[in-house]
């Protein structure tokens, strides 16, 4: 009894119930006629898919920014970013790199003003945030519309002008990650190695940011705000740099989930990306002011794994999509309450 | 009221308070000719839309009271008054009947709803925004869980244009005839041929009473009290957190019936859609009426709704004729809604933020 | 005084805070109509008296206390304020308890409004009458009347000025009719002359209504202009109570701070005038709410420890805040000769000065973290020290060796009781977390340390090993040592001059040997002795 207290304290209680479900999810699936192959297949991809997204909520968890619901704001920047590329007719490799270097110079830019705000509005960030993030998907609505893009792969055929709302990366690198070095045994399982190896730098990249001294002191930042300002740091530059940072990590995120899907898309698209990515950390353990680089696999794994076998599981027993339900409950009803547990430790 | 001498009452004060309705007069004024719609044409759509939005805008004036800040939960009212829609409806019950019967039906709801809601906000002192909207998109998963399963299944319905052909679950929409228009056009009056619905504005006309005398109650005072200084009135013996659930069921309810008063006016419900912007279009035309999110009173509810559906309507032509496009138009209409409330919560977190400041100061300046 | 029975009886209270005895067999009595001054020092016990009487939370949740408390002879337990203040007890605080967005009227009568019965009040409950402002303007005129002071009832208290403030608080606390004892802290601190004057009449008119007023302050004019009975407190005991007009000013300052001190804890100061300054300050201010500072000049010679203390709120710990940069501050500081930069901490620790916080838990320390982290951040973030620095200098990579090896030597020379090197400070006890503090200043290797409140809240032992370590590194380094503390021992027993701490300036600067009387008379801003209220009691 006491060992299982000690890991639910170390681990959290979210996890340890989320992998329950999940591991009851992959044991139910032969029996409703799903492949345990094809089920972990999804599974991996997906996570390759989201997890650079989620391991980008680090940073400003680490500084006390709260949770970043200005997702999108990074989203929009990795957007800006593949496009431009397509329109600079940049194909296969290069065109990916070209998008992530396009993607760099906005998600600066945007995360530095962003950041800036943040600063202004201490201890309603996480509000503002998504209501920025909001307004910004809004706006960027009309953009879509506006800016002078030509390329026939993304503009509206009739109109002339105006972007599609999907636009395919067929041609262009569509999967061009999730195949290389790509493992396939049989006709049901891959492994998308490329996809995850890409997936490990970003988090080394962290985990060694988080080595230095700015990192360091960042960390402190989060953890006691006076602690680090009676020892000499700027909060405000702190907190500014680490919103840079989860916006790159959004930037590429994007870009990432895009190759694997094969698709752009924009418009309402990055509306409600920034849940599922909040989602993700708080089932991986994190708390509102505290966040690792394990919070974000274990978190990213479970709750993508959940998304994928609930619904397949459940969907194939009662023949009905229930999917839309499963998502809605388990990712707002995990933000919802670690909402209610944040308060009680009070800034 | 006792009257207050303060700044606001000063022409200055009264002008800096205002600004959002103050702009958005000014571009309405200005685009109003570009659109090409007459005013009669424009006076008969606003006094409908009007009509049917109002009780649910009127809804977010009690947490606000109560210093809750704005309620992104409005769809936990909402979609409780869509389930006693469903329930009339596969009852069978029409008329002014059906919409009184399902305002009684999605009380129980509303007021059970309401209070779980209240003791969940009662965690996040500080926090209530972003809880109530996360409790919001949460109340959607639940709401959809309950009709599209276990209606049908559980919940007997027997009628069936509003079951799906596999059994058990509601439809994605369907025709509201029994009750469509009921409420408005009980006392029938045309004006100039626009149909006036006064029984819905008699109905309307009550709220607001209720809530301008309900401000003078002793249970109003505390709300404001607790909005002042929640420390200062949880000492002086006022009970806070009853006093904020209070509130959160006060709005859930207006909330409900208010979309019962809306869906009667419009005549179909999409179960799983109608409500989804709610929230967000309530929330907006109350700030451009001039409400912040620590003060809104009846006059922004209304001078908000009018400005608001007057943009709305404005925006695609207005867009066409400027952008060529009436989709820029929509999208334009779109983004004032988001970028309202983001610069509302911005200048009251500013606000705050100034006042910790100043409190980290001295209580006194006489260095 | 009379032969009726006292209002209030407070019968051998005792409380202890984890393990700390705070309050040791107090009575006291407190007759209808009396004015009862209550005086000491900070840690004398008053506060936690007062919330004892006004029910305060605080109390049960740190383990209740024992004793009596009677209110007209029957025995009363309050559970939280509201209890207290329906008993007819209401309390002044310091920090304002008024709703700003609120009239002067609606905060007299908050909670206590004058309703109108309903209808619907039959249906839904007592909630629902409506206010009758008329009638609850003219209610807050007869208590703001009462006071004889001039208040518009409907001014907005966000606009008032702070004296009116001050004012409408008491206004709140008489108007209801029940009470019957005020209790009021350090009521004239936010006030000018004119209106303290004001306020001491009005409590004295309120008094000769019977209402009986317990009236704390330091200001021992006041108590000797308007009480009938002094209450002197001292390390949780009452040393004496006695009428005001068998006592003065002077023997009450001596009883505030007198205590009996060996000859041998006294320092012998070192202190020579013609010791090099190192740190001069001339009228600084600094806006640190509840300790400001007005108007400080003081020059600290090299290698001297320099102690300051003083009442609490009177500014003394707003000193070093000021100078490190962690509050607002202005005014003139020179270190070796040339201006610091106030207002900016990362300048204050690269010229070379180092602080530890009383704040231990808030500034202090980083609870989540290891005591390691605690010990090398402020040396690593303010001097590049414990950093490897890659790619030639880009990166400054943590050197988290070189960080757990400077933890393992202070804990050994401070002997931190830990299991590990990287245990979370949460998890120490308060004197090792003192300790952990100490170590992040010390390993700064400042030329001046600024020490707040070095051993508040730690057991005896650990008191000694920091004084100790302050010490130590006093004569090993030359480090200059700026200590600020509440407990004058301390500072008698280490420092080679005391400075007190008065209103926001400096009263005066005594050596460690001077008497309690002249630390007393300092501490209560009476430089000077007023001969004539002497009798032959002296």
């Amino acid at each position: 009894m006491n060992r299982i207290r000690t890991l639910v304290n170390k681990v959290g209680l979210a996890p340890i119930i989320i992998g329950a479900l999940l591991l009851l999810m992959f044991v139910l699936a032969p029996s409703v006629g799903l492949r345990i192959d094809q089920s972990l297949t999804d599974t991996v991809v997906r996570f390759g898919m989201n997890g650079i997204m989620v391991l980008g909520m680090i940073p400003m968890l680490q500084t006390g920014c709260g949770l970043n619901f200005g997702l999108p704001v990074g989203i929009i920047a990795g957007l800006l970013g593949s496009t431009f590329s397509i329109e600079m007719g940049l194909t296969g490799n290069l065109g990916f790199l070209g998008a992530i270097g396009i993607a760099m110079v906005f998600s600066a830019i945007f995360g530095w003003a962003y950041g800036k705000l943040l600063n202004r509005v201490k201890g309603y960030e996480m509000m503002i945030a998504t209501y920025v993030g909001f307004s910004a998907v809004a706006l960027m609505n009309i953009m879509w519309m506006v800016l002078p893009y030509k390329s026939p792969k993304m503009v509206w055929g009739f109109l002339g002008a105006g972007l599609r709302t999907t636009i395919s990366l067929d041609g262009f690198w569509s999967k061009n990650l999730d195949n290389a070095l790509a493992i396939r045994i049989g006709s049901s399982f891959m492994f998308p190695t490329g996809t995850i190896i890409f997936f490990v730098f970003m988090a080394l990249f962290m985990w060694a940011f988080f080595h230095t001294k700015t990192g360091t002191a960042m960390t402190a930042v989060g953890s006691n705000p006076d602690y680090a300002r009676a020892s000499g740091i700027s909060i405000d530059k702190m907190r500014t740099i680490s919103v840079i940072m989860s916006t790159m990590y959004g930037a590429i995120g994007i870009l990432i989930f895009q190759q694997s899907f094969g698709f752009i898309q924009l418009y309402n698209a990055p509306f409600y990306m920034a849940l599922p990515a909040v989602a993700a950390i708080l089932i991986g353990g994190a708390s509102v002011n505290k966040a690792t680089i394990s919070n974000a696999v274990i978190g990213t794994f479970l709750f993508q794994g959940l998304l994928t076998m609930t619904p397949a599981v459940i969907n194939a027993a009662i023949q009905s999509d229930i999917s839309d339900v499963v998502r809605i409950i388990v990712s707002d009803g995990m933000i919802l309450y670690a909402l209610t547990r944040a308060t009680r430790k009070s800034r | 009221m006792t009257k207050k001498t303060g700044f606001k009452d000063t022409l200055l004060g009264m002008l800096i308070s205002n600004v959002v309705p103050i702009l958005f007069i000014f571009l309405i004024v200005l685009t109003i000719p570009l659109s090409g719609y007459s005013a009669k044409y424009l006076i008969g759509e606003i006094t409908t839309r009007v009509s049917r939005d109002s009780f649910l805008v009127l809804s977010l004036l009690f947490p606000i009271m109560a210093g809750m800040g704005l309620n992104f939960g409005m769809s936990l009212g909402a979609l409780s008054g869509q389930i006693g829609i469903i329930l009339i409806t596969n009852w069978g019950v029409k008329g002014v009947a059906g919409v009184f019967l399902a305002m009684a039906v999605s009380t129980p709801v509303a007021v059970l709803v309401g209070w779980l809601a209240g003791l969940v906000l009662n965690r996040v002192k500080g926090r209530e925004m972003v809880t109530s909207l996360m409790l919001g998109y949460f109340s959607v998963g639940i709401y959809e869980l309950i009709v599209m399963y276990v209606m049908g299944k559980i919940i007997p319905i027997s009628n069936p244009a509003i079951l799906l052909s596999r059994g058990y679950g509601i439809r994605n929409n369907f025709d509201l005839d029994g009750i469509r228009q009921s409420l408005d056009r009980f006392i029938p009056l045309k004006i100039a041929t626009i149909p006036i619905p006064v029984f819905t504005f008699i109905i309307i006309a009550l709220a607001c009473l209720f809530i301008w005398w309900f401000r003078k109650t002793k249970l109003g005072h505390d709300m404001r009290a607790i909005a002042g200084g929640m420390g200062v009135s949880e000492d002086s013996g006022i009970k806070v957190e009853r006093t904020r659930i209070i509130a959160v069921i006060l709005s859930t309810l207006f909330a409900a019936y208010g979309q019962i008063i809306f869906l009667q006016s419009i005549g179909t419900l999409n179960t799983y859609n109608s409500a989804d912007q709610t929230a967000l279009f309530a929330v907006a035309a109350l700030l451009i009426g001039g409400a912040a999110v620590s003060r809104a009173s009846i006059p922004n509810v209304f001078l908000g709704l009018i400005l608001f559906h007057l943009m709305f309507i404005i925006s695609p032509l207005a867009g066409k004729q400027l952008m060529g496009s009436a989709m820029i138009g929509e999208y334009f209409r779109v983004f004032i809604s988001y970028g309202v409330i983001a610069l509302a919560l911005t200048l009251y977190a500013w606000k705050r933020v100034k006042e910790r400041a100043r409190a980290r100061r001295s209580l006194h300046d006489t260095i | 005084m009379t032969e009726q029975q006292p209002l209030l009886q407070m019968q051998s209270i005792t409380k202890e805070y984890f393990g700390n005895r705070v309050l040791t067999n107090v009575s006291l009595d407190v007759y209808p109509g009396e004015v009862l001054g209550l005086v000491g020092e900070n840690g004398a016990g008053k506060s936690t008296l007062m919330n004892i009487l006004f029910g305060s939370s605080v109390i049960a949740q740190t383990g209740g206390f024992t004793g009596k408390v009677c209110i007209d002879g029957k025995e009363v337990t309050f559970h939280n304020p509201f209890d207290a203040l329906q008993a007819g007890i209401g309390m002044v605080h310091q920090e304002f308890s008024l709703i700003p967005g609120f009239t002067t009227t609606e905060n007299i009568l908050l909670n206590d409004e004058i309703l109108n019965d309903n209808i619907v009040t039959k249906v839904f409950g007592g909630r629902m009458k409506t206010l009758d402002l008329p009638a609850m303007r003219a209610a807050a005129e007869k208590s703001i009347e009462m006071l004889g002071v001039e208040i518009s009832p409907d001014t907005l208290v966000a606009e008032m000025p702070v004296g009116h403030k001050q004012f409408t608080e008491l206004a709140r606390e008489i108007h209801r009719p029940e009470t019957k004892l005020l209790v009021l802290d350090e009521p004239t601190a936010v006030l000018t002359e004119s209106e303290a004057q004001v306020l001491l009449t009005s409590l004295r008119r309120l008094a000769s209504t019977g209402i009986a007023i317990i009236l704390i302050t330091h200001r021992l004019q006041e108590i000797f202009d308007i009480c009938d009975k002094i209450v002197i407190m001292r390390d949780g005991r009452i040393v004496k109570e006695v009428p005001t007009r068998d006592t003065n000013i002077g023997q009450v300052a001596e009883l505030m701070v007198g205590r009996s001190m060996s000859a041998e804890s006294v320092a012998t100061s070192k202190y020579d005038e013609n010791t090099e300054t190192i740190l001069s300050v001339s009228h600084l201010w600094v806006d640190m709410p509840g300790e400001i500072v007005r108007d400080v000049t003081m020059e600290i010679h090299k290698g001297e420890i320099f102690g300051i203390g003083g009442l609490a709120g009177q500014g003394k710990l707003g000193i070093p805040n000021g100078i490190m940069g962690l509050y607002e501050a202005g005014g003139a500081a020179l270190l070796h000769g040339k201006p610091i930069h106030l207002n900016d901490p990362a300048a204050a620790l690269a010229d070379g000065m180092a602080f530890v916080s009383e704040d231990r838990r808030g500034v202090g320390l980083l609870l989540d973290e290891g005591l390691d982290w605690n010990i090398a951040f402020t040396a690593m973030q303010a001097q590049n020290k414990f950093v490897k620095p890659l790619l030639g200098g880009l990166i400054k990579w943590r050197d988290d060796q070189a960080i757990q090896n400077v933890a393992k030597e202070y804990v050994k020379a401070l002997d931190i009781k830990c299991t590990s090197t990287d245990q979370r400070a949460q998890e120490l006890s308060g004197g090792n977390q003192q300790k952990i503090c100490l170590a992040k200043a010390f390993a700064v290797q400042p030329d001046v340390l600024f020490v707040s409140e070095p051993t508040r809240g730690i057991d005896v032992g650990a008191k000694l090993l920091v004084l100790e370590a302050l010490r130590t590194d006093n004569r090993k380094n030359g480090t200059t040592i700026i200590m600020i503390s509440s407990e004058l021992e301390e500072l008698r027993s280490i420092c080679d001059r005391i400075a007190i701490v008065n209103e926001g300036s400096i009263a005066g600067i005594l050596s460690p040997s001077a008497t309690a009387k002249e630390f007393g008379l300092l501490m209560n801003g009476k430089i000077e002795l007023e001969e004539e209220k002497v009798d032959s009691h002296e």
